[in-house]
């Protein structure tokens, strides 16, 4: 199915990464957003709000982010696609209705312009600290999809393929972004309607009296209803049967919750996308994400020049997590380089998935910037050079670590 | 006791069908039996709803109802209609996403005093300022039964819980002043025992357009009847015949509940207001009509 040009604001605009996302998810056919105020976050809510009414969509600012989740999840059950946008303590607040949506399989996406934390942290300033809150952030298990893209142009494109993914599998996807994406500002192309794929909501549509609303296809998602089209539907955050009604015994709870994850597990080499450059015969390659893989392009660049091979591997979908693909390079290269925002999350998922084969070295960043380039060629010529098996994960230390921990000297104000 | 006239009316009722509840139509008889206690008084508010929504002549297919969690956070689940069972203290917040996401369907949000009042205590109030087009039934048993009868923001000054052994130091909120100086535009409060009154009273605010907010005070003999020494369901259900006075037109700041004290009963607010969609809806209108 194709977009609908009512919907799509053709042209090429200058525009941030916050905006670009707002106008994507109207691209999308999102036709709810339900939102609290919090930078770095806002502008997205702030175009969505402002070209909404044109495109027959509504913005509603919330009492809180509990009440933003909870509405968009009601809001997708009335039939329309839906979508919140937050940072660090907003999403805190939204992972119980996050979960709740897991468990009802509700298809919503969740854009989190990520900030320096742990709780209000650095407000106005970048972070990656949230990954592991994305895939882990609800009690109970469920699976979500989470996509990290690196420029205001894939904050448009991928806030449709978000759309569509959450579409296709029925779970909630979470756009990872950051501050420097979300205000990055640069050239976005938004094509005309007729090239943009949207995928429509799985519908049920035979007989009523026979509708199971979790009964899934051969996929494991199974199709949807929304209230008001006499299914008299019962949906429940409590464990259920494929009728939609809670059950206490064991076997269901083996049963449902296991095809909740199964549902993106067996279908994640559907569902990853990453990218990858001179890995073939790489003695080191940089496994990153979001701003950082920007950041890491001219590591990699510097450490080319000082003649080391590099490789280069990106996640553009982080969640779920490309197990296999990093076994497999592990198997072939030296070591892996992950510089990220924070003090390590996901490199002890390539740690994890490396098995041993391959060394695997943490650039770290405390927040509130990025990192210096120069530090990720550090790493990856400390990676080449280090000819012993490390069984642990390295920390390397990086200028600015250095600089406070080690040289004694005094922070300024 | 069966007389000549009940056992004609379950004839004409059952028309050669095997024994049915009368209510059956609106109940998920595959559901049954429920799970509240002997004399709870949650099944006489969903009685005196499901007869109000036949009253109100409304298509049971456009009509939600959306359940938190909690004893009357069950009543979804045994109503035959879209019913969604949703977070502890979101199910207005929730509604509020059906409502928007869809207008045409008409949204009742049935749920407890704990639930709506204390933690969602803030989507109440601001679903009311918005005035959202649904109907909130706050069934009020001054406890947390399902937890196993903690103190509750409605608790009554004094009045024991197994949270307040010596006796509830706060006083309690008064859930009809709160919808009213909040917005709502249709505000009433029953016991269980004034069925039906609480059945009119629930079907005038089904057809009315805006947030309506109907309390139900309802006997929980086995936690807070049993916690206070009040007696059996019988024995609440008494105080409620002797204690309670109906006041339509109330000025809502004089229906405090004290412990065992009057209670004061009837329909206190009935005013009209636009709904959130029908300023939207305009808004956007003249948004759509204007060049940027």
């Amino acid at each position: 199915m194709k977009a609908n040009p009512r919907e799509v604001l053709t042209g090429v605009y200058y525009i941030d990464g916050d905006v670009a996302s707002g106008f994507g998810a109207l691209a999308a056919g999102c036709k709810f957003i339900g939102g609290y105020p919090i930078t770095p976050s806002t502008e997205a809510a702030e175009a969505f709000a402002r070209v909404a009414p044109k495109a027959g969509a509504v913005f509603i600012q919330m009492e809180d982010e509990l009440g933003s989740m909870a509405a968009v999840v009601g809001a997708v059950w009335s039939g329309v696609k839906s979508m919140t946008i937050t940072s660090g303590p907003g999403y805190s607040l939204m992972q119980e209705n996050i979960g709740f949506g897991a468990m009802l399989e509700t298809p919503f996406v969740l854009l989190n312009i990520q900030r320096g934390g742990p709780s209000t942290g650095v407000p106005t300033k970048t972070g990656q600290a949230d990954m592991m809150q994305s895939r882990w952030g609800s009690h109970g298990d469920y699976e979500v999809i989470a996509i990290s893209p690196d420029s205001p142009q894939e904050m448009f494109d991928y806030t449709v393929k978000a759309f569509n993914l959450a579409e296709k599998y029925r779970c909630p996807v979470m756009i990872m972004s950051d501050e420097c994406v979300g205000h990055m500002t640069e050239k976005v192309v938004i094509p005309s309607a007729s090239e943009i794929e949207i995928e429509p909501r799985r519908l049920y549509t035979g007989p009523p009296a026979e509708y199971m609303p979790y009964k899934p296809d051969e996929d494991l998602v199974p199709k949807m209803a929304k209230a008001g089209d006499g299914f008299n539907l019962y949906i429940s955050g409590s464990v259920h049967n494929e009728k939609g009604y809670p059950v206490t015994v064991d076997e269901y709870k083996s049963v449902y919750v296991r095809r909740l994850v199964d549902k993106i597990r067996r279908n994640k080499d559907k569902i990853i996308e990453l990218k990858e450059e001179a890995t073939d015969d790489a003695e080191v390659i940089v496994v990153s994400y979001g701003i950082s893989s920007r950041v890491a392009i001219k590591g990699i660049e510097i450490a080319r020049e000082r003649g080391i091979k590099v490789g280069n591997l990106r996640l553009v979908t982080v969640w779920p997590f490309p197990d296999e693909k990093v076994t497999q390079l592990a198997k072939k290269t030296k070591a892996f380089v992950v510089p990220e925002i924070n003090y390590g999350q996901i490199v002890f998922e390539v740690s994890r998935c490396s098995h041993g084969h391959a060394n695997v070295v943490l650039v770290p960043h405390g927040g509130a910037g990025v990192h210096v380039p120069d530090d990720i060629a550090d790493a990856i010529e400390y990676a080449a050079k280090e000819d012993q098996k490390i069984e642990t994960v390295v920390e390397f230390k990086t200028r600015l670590e250095r600089t406070v921990f080690e040289g004694g000297h005094k922070l300024k104000e | 006791m069966a007389t000549a006239k009940t056992d004609k009316a379950k004839e004409i009722r059952n028309a050669g069908k095997e024994d049915i509840h009368p209510m059956e139509g609106l109940l998920r008889m595959d559901r049954m039996p429920h799970i509240w206690c002997p004399s709870c008084g949650i099944g006489l508010a969903v009685t005196a709803f499901t007869a109000a929504l036949e009253k109100a002549g409304l298509d049971p297919n456009m009509v939600s109802i959306i359940s938190g969690i909690g004893c009357t956070g069950r009543v979804a689940g045994y109503v035959k209609l879209d019913s969604f069972h949703t977070t502890h203290g979101r199910p207005i917040a929730f509604a509020t996403g059906i409502k928007v996401g869809n207008p045409k369907v008409k949204v009742v949000v049935f749920s407890g005093d704990g639930d709506l009042i204390a933690i969602g205590g803030n989507h109440f109030i601001h679903a009311a300022r918005r005035n959202i087009d649904m109907l909130v039934i706050c069934v009020n048993n001054f406890i947390y039964a399902m937890t196993g009868g903690q103190v509750a923001p409605t608790t009554p000054l004094a009045a024991f819980a197994t949270t307040s052994p010596y006796g509830c130091v706060e006083p309690p909120f008064n859930i009809p002043y709160i919808a009213d100086s909040s917005g709502a535009v249709y505000v009433a409060r029953w016991t269980t025992l004034h069925i039906r009154r609480l059945t009119k009273s629930l079907t005038e605010a089904l057809q009315k357009t805006g947030f309506s907010v109907v309390e139900v005070i309802s006997p929980c003999a086995m936690y807070y009847g049993r916690t206070n020494r009040l007696g059996d369901g019988l024995d609440l259900m008494r105080f409620y015949h002797d204690n309670v006075e109906i006041r339509h037109g109330e000025d809502t700041k004089n229906l405090d509940i004290g412990f065992q004290t009057k209670i004061i009963c009837g329909t206190f607010v009935d005013r009209e207001r636009p709904s959130y969609m029908e300023r939207y809806n305009q808004w956007a209108a003249e948004a759509k009509g204007a060049k940027k």
